[in-house]
């Protein structure tokens, strides 16, 4: 039999015929299966972006805040004082699905190195996570995998959790999300890059030994989903979060101490994609001896070794003349610390066996994947389910539509998954999970607080991707804004379907645009992000792909952390008002969805001018210290935030509604550009004088009831009542 | 006064311990690395919560054989104060400077709440500032958190007043629900019978400023820092 020619594999790589030809007159000659696998695995959709890098172009990057936009590990705000923040998203979704405590480990592992490698101490974690229905084992299993794996590695490391979002919905049912978005604080001076320097420089690896694991993640990664996908579980990696403690330690020390000019995590394709990137950024070749690299196993190939994905391995590029004192350092650590390479001035990624070149590529070229812009088509049937005219008929008994929702476990509490992570550790947080809106940590040794959310309502994306992602920019900062913060900048991770498919590139291209016109408008430019497509599925030749799902992680400043606001109401007697109007709007709600299971219809209307309005108001009360309750209206609308309130803070509320509007859209429609404060009565009249938006008394806190009534009817529940129904779905389906 | 914490590779809350003691209480700190063979001259010592050698073997288990353990016997065998927080409280029994262990929660996972502790013994040098009885709201962390003893040293324990700290409910009374973690006899913290090294499981630093939602852990570094001034001089 003939052997197959590496043409003929090149898919195994993860390379087209085309991209495998272009190899070819790249480097005048056939690549050996080393070059063929980093050319593979570079271009990759992981690490290429060769699929969306022409469309992440259109988004807004620059502002006077952002102190590093996309291409590092991390994006960098200012937050004032001196003060930064590093911040980014990535996803661990395909690990997630085939192995979820390790998958989600290593996310929460990986994401924690880019912004050690900043410069930045790692101060906080959240995860946007999405599952099938709760009442399926499969998503018991998912849901509490993934919940030990973020556990595990964050409480142990000592980084909190502090926030983040669970949605649950059939089409992530055998391809769950997992996004991790973790954010550190740093001094401006202490900002670093992924870079190799200059020639003559000293590559230092360090951390864990390179082992068989993770081999072929990134290419694993940008495939869909198939039923033979856990036979790829070795492309899983563990993680070893005592040993990411001792590398972040060692390496926030060795910036401290000004002993590197370049850090870089070792995260998709390994050696190949951290030592490709930081020579590229400088412009530079690198001689690296892969014989140096520390091996777990005996006989590992220089492709195994240049592809693994073990996890906490670091590249440190030495500040010359400090290599000893480095290593002395990192020793010091407890980690194994070697130089595998040196910078050099051919501009190749030459890799060296024992003295001989068993691999030589441009470095240029290894780093600029081929691009493709195709044509996007949207699907007939999406476009229908939106415009098609739907009419429902309103329910008799609006109350249990209201513990519908509540039980709702997208809407339920989360505690018993957030229980599960050490929220305080560090001695940070100042607004812990399920408190609000959004997390808020202060700053030490100043008065600021910082605030970080995740949002993203895939629902809206699915029926009308462009709005929808500007709703999820809009609704972060609207989140930011209910705790009194001043929205920066985000961080976006696109979870989509395969791109090649018409109807995906379009949800892509048409998202992309929705969060760029939102970013302008609300002044939060993107800072970096990360692109996961290929999620879906087939099963029995059924393809089924994941709604469009660009989360938004978004970070803000609150100048002073002792003004800030709680979504719990906090004292008898207190004013609720409403900022913003209502709608009759219903298309694309919880409520269609969970009182009759229809998802269609246009999603709510958003018009940024009156939404950047009606977050700036809240700000200010917030920050004036007028208010320190507020609570935004999203998924099950109105009545949902009010029961939310009330149940936080454990207080009655009496509230007429007056509007003539239909009572669902009314009670859980979700008109975009509200949020629900509630105000002491001393403050009422200085707070109505600076109110500049629409807004409407609503009624009051009071008593021991949930109390509702609109033209049409009423609802009325003791607290117990719907708090018991707001805390259970989750606790059931945990324990 | 001189307050060392010391840092096990895996520590995690030891910066918390030290910005209480150096920030808050601008008491002089030193941070000291576990491989070290002496304490120096401190007057107290802290161990501090985390996951010491990740605690891929028994909580505490590998850190109760650093180097610096032996002279931290020394130093508790001269009567210095040891308060070990959480993963310091698993080191401690490990090392055999405290009794009993800490098993893991029955529910088997990870807790993260603030819970309220009764004060049970205010003449401790770790509770002096506190009133017997006293309620704190107090937050814990941790998963290897259930205190076990024999029924013969849990009997010791309470004639002798040796339980410092006891979960309640928040009106302060005893019951198995406000006890996060199945410990016996709903014990959050213990001292040894010379009353100079005490472990416990809630965090109290992380309950010292009122922006972070209670200021109750904050009596017990003063009640400690009262009393160890200058008592091995």
């Amino acid at each position: 039999m003939r052997e197959q020619s590496l043409r003929e594999q090149a898919a195994t790589f993860g390379l087209s015929l085309e991209e495998f030809d272009s190899v070819v007159k790249i480097l005048d000659r056939e690549p050996n299966s080393l070059e063929a696998a980093m050319f593979g695995a570079l271009w990759s959709e992981h690490c290429g972006y060769k699929n969306s890098r022409p469309l992440l172009r259109r988004l807004p990057t620059k502002g006077e805040q952002v102190l590093q936009g996309p291409g590092e590990n991390a994006g960098v705000v200012d937050i004032g004082e001196g003060f930064a923040v590093a911040f980014k998203m990535e996803s661990h979704n395909h690990p997630s699905a085939v192995e979820p405590v390790q998958g989600a480990a290593t996310g929460v592992g990986g994401i924690l190195r880019d912004i050690f490698a900043m410069g930045a101490r790692p101060v906080a974690v959240l995860d946007s996570l999405r599952f099938g229905p709760l009442d399926n084992d499969r998503t018991r299993y998912l849901l509490g995998g993934v919940v030990h794996g973020i556990s595990l590695y964050g409480n142990a490391i000592g980084v909190p959790t502090v926030g983040g979002e669970i949605v649950f919905h059939p089409c992530y049912q055998e391809n769950p999300l997992v996004n991790v978005m973790a954010l550190g604080y740093m001094r401006h001076e202490d900002l670093q890059s992924g870079t190799v320097g200059n020639v003559g420089n000293q590559l230092i690896y360090v951390g864990s030994k390179t082992g068989r694991d993770g081999l072929g993640g990134a290419v694993f990664a940008s495939a869909d989903l198939s039923e033979t996908s856990n036979e790829d579980r070795p492309a899983v990696q563990v993680g070893d979060p005592f040993m990411e403690k001792l590398l972040l330690e060692a390496c926030l020390e060795a910036i401290e101490k000004e002993l590197v000019i370049g850090v870089q995590d070792m995260g998709a394709a390994g050696i190949t994609s951290s030592v490709g990137e930081m020579a590229y950024r400088a412009g530079k070749g690198v001689d690296l001896h892969v014989n140096r690299v520390p091996r777990r196993e005996e006989g590992m190939t220089p492709l195994e070794v240049m592809l693994s994905e073990s996890q906490e391995r670091m590249v440190l590029t030495a500040k010359p003349g400090k290599e000893a004192e480095l290593i002395a350092l990192l020793e010091k650590w407890e980690l194994d610390a070697t130089i595998i390479g040196e910078v050099a001035e051919h501009g190749m990624f030459r890799i060296i066996e024992n003295g001989e070149i068993v691999g030589d590529m441009p470095v240029a070229a290894l780093n600029e994947a081929p691009t493709y812009t195709r044509q996007g088509i949207e699907n007939q049937e999406i476009k229908d389910k939106r415009e098609l005219p739907f009419e429902v008929d309103i329910p008799k008994d609006l109350g249990k539509t209201l513990l519908k929702l509540l039980a709702n476990p997208t809407i339920a509490s989360k505690r018993p998954v957030f229980e599960q992570y050490d929220y305080q550790v560090m001695t940070n947080t100042v607004i812990v999970p399920g408190q609000a809106d959004a997390a808020v940590l202060r700053v030490k040794g100043t008065t600021k607080g910082v605030a970080a959310t995740t949002d993203c309502n895939p629902r809206y994306c699915q029926l009308m991707p462009k709005r929808g992602a500007m709703i999820a920019v809009a609704e972060a900062a609207r989140n930011l804004s209910c705790v009194g913060a001043t929205p920066l900048a985000i961080t976006d991770n696109l979870n989509f379907g395969n791109p090649t498919r018409t109807d995906v590139y379009f949800e892509l291209e048409q998202a992309i645009d929705g969060l760029s016109e939102a970013c302008l408008a609300l002044n939060t430019p993107v800072t970096g992000g990360n692109v996961s497509l290929y999620n879906q599925y087939t099963s029995e030749g059924r393809l089924v792909a994941i709604h469009p799902t660009p989360t938004v992680g978004m970070v803000g400043v609150l100048p002073d952390v002792s003004k800030r606001a709680t979504q719990d109401l906090k004292r008898e007697g207190d004013i609720l008002i409403l900022l913003g109007e209502n709608t009759s709007e219903l298309g694309a709600s919880e409520y269609l969805y969970t009182e009759h299971g229809l998802e269609l219809g246009f999603p709510p209307d958003i018009n940024l001018e009156k939404e950047k309005a009606v977050q700036q108001t809240a700000q200010s009360l917030i920050q004036q210290g007028l208010c320190d309750t507020a609570h935004d209206c999203s998924e099950g609308g109105l009545a949902v935030a009010l029961a939310e309130m009330a149940i936080a803070g454990n207080k009655g509320i009496k509230v007429s509604l007056k509007e003539t509007i239909r009572p669902d859209a009314l009670l859980f429609g979700e008109a975009q550009s509200r949020i629900l404060l509630s105000i002491e009565k001393a403050k009422l009249e200085r707070v109505k004088e600076v109110l500049k938006v629409p807004f409407q008394i609503l009624g009051e806190v009071s008593g021991e009831n949930f109390e509702l009534s609109f033209p049409s009817g009423s609802i009325a529940f003791p607290l117990s009542e719907i708090s018991s129904t707001f805390y259970s779905p989750l606790r059931e389906a945990l324990s | 006064m001189n307050v060392a914490v010391i840092r096990f590779p895996g520590s995690n809350c030891d910066d918390d311990a030290r910005y209480v003691l150096a920030d808050i209480l601008k008491t002089k700190v030193s941070m000291v690395w576990h491989q070290e063979h002496e304490l120096g001259n401190v007057d107290a010592v802290v161990l501090p919560g985390g996951f010491s050698y990740g605690d891929y073997l028994r909580s505490g288990a590998m850190a109760a054989l650093s180097p610096i353990m032996t002279d931290l016997k020394r130093f508790a065998e001269r009567g210095g104060y040891v308060l070990g927080i959480c993963n310091g409280f698993q080191i401690l029994t490990e090392a055999g400077l405290l009794e009993g262990q800490l098993a893991r929660r029955p529910q088997l996972s990870f807790i993260c709440d603030t819970v309220t502790l009764r004060v049970e013994n205010n003449k401790t040098a770790f509770s002096s500032d506190y009133k017997e009885g006293q309620l704190l709201r107090i937050p814990v962390a941790h998963n290897d958190g259930s205190y076990y003893a024999d029924e013969e040293t849990l009997r010791r324990l309470e004639q002798k007043g040796q339980i410092v700290f006891r979960y309640v409910s928040e009106s302060g009374e005893r019951s198995d629900s406000a006890n996060p973690n199945g410990s016996l006899n709903h014990i959050a913290g213990i001292i040894n019978t010379q009353g100079n090294v005490l472990g416990m499981m809630p965090h109290p630093e992380r309950a010292a400023e009122g922006l972070l939602g209670s200021e109750d852990g904050l009596a017990l570094f003063t009640s400690l820092l009262k009393q160890a001034k200058g008592v091995l001089a």
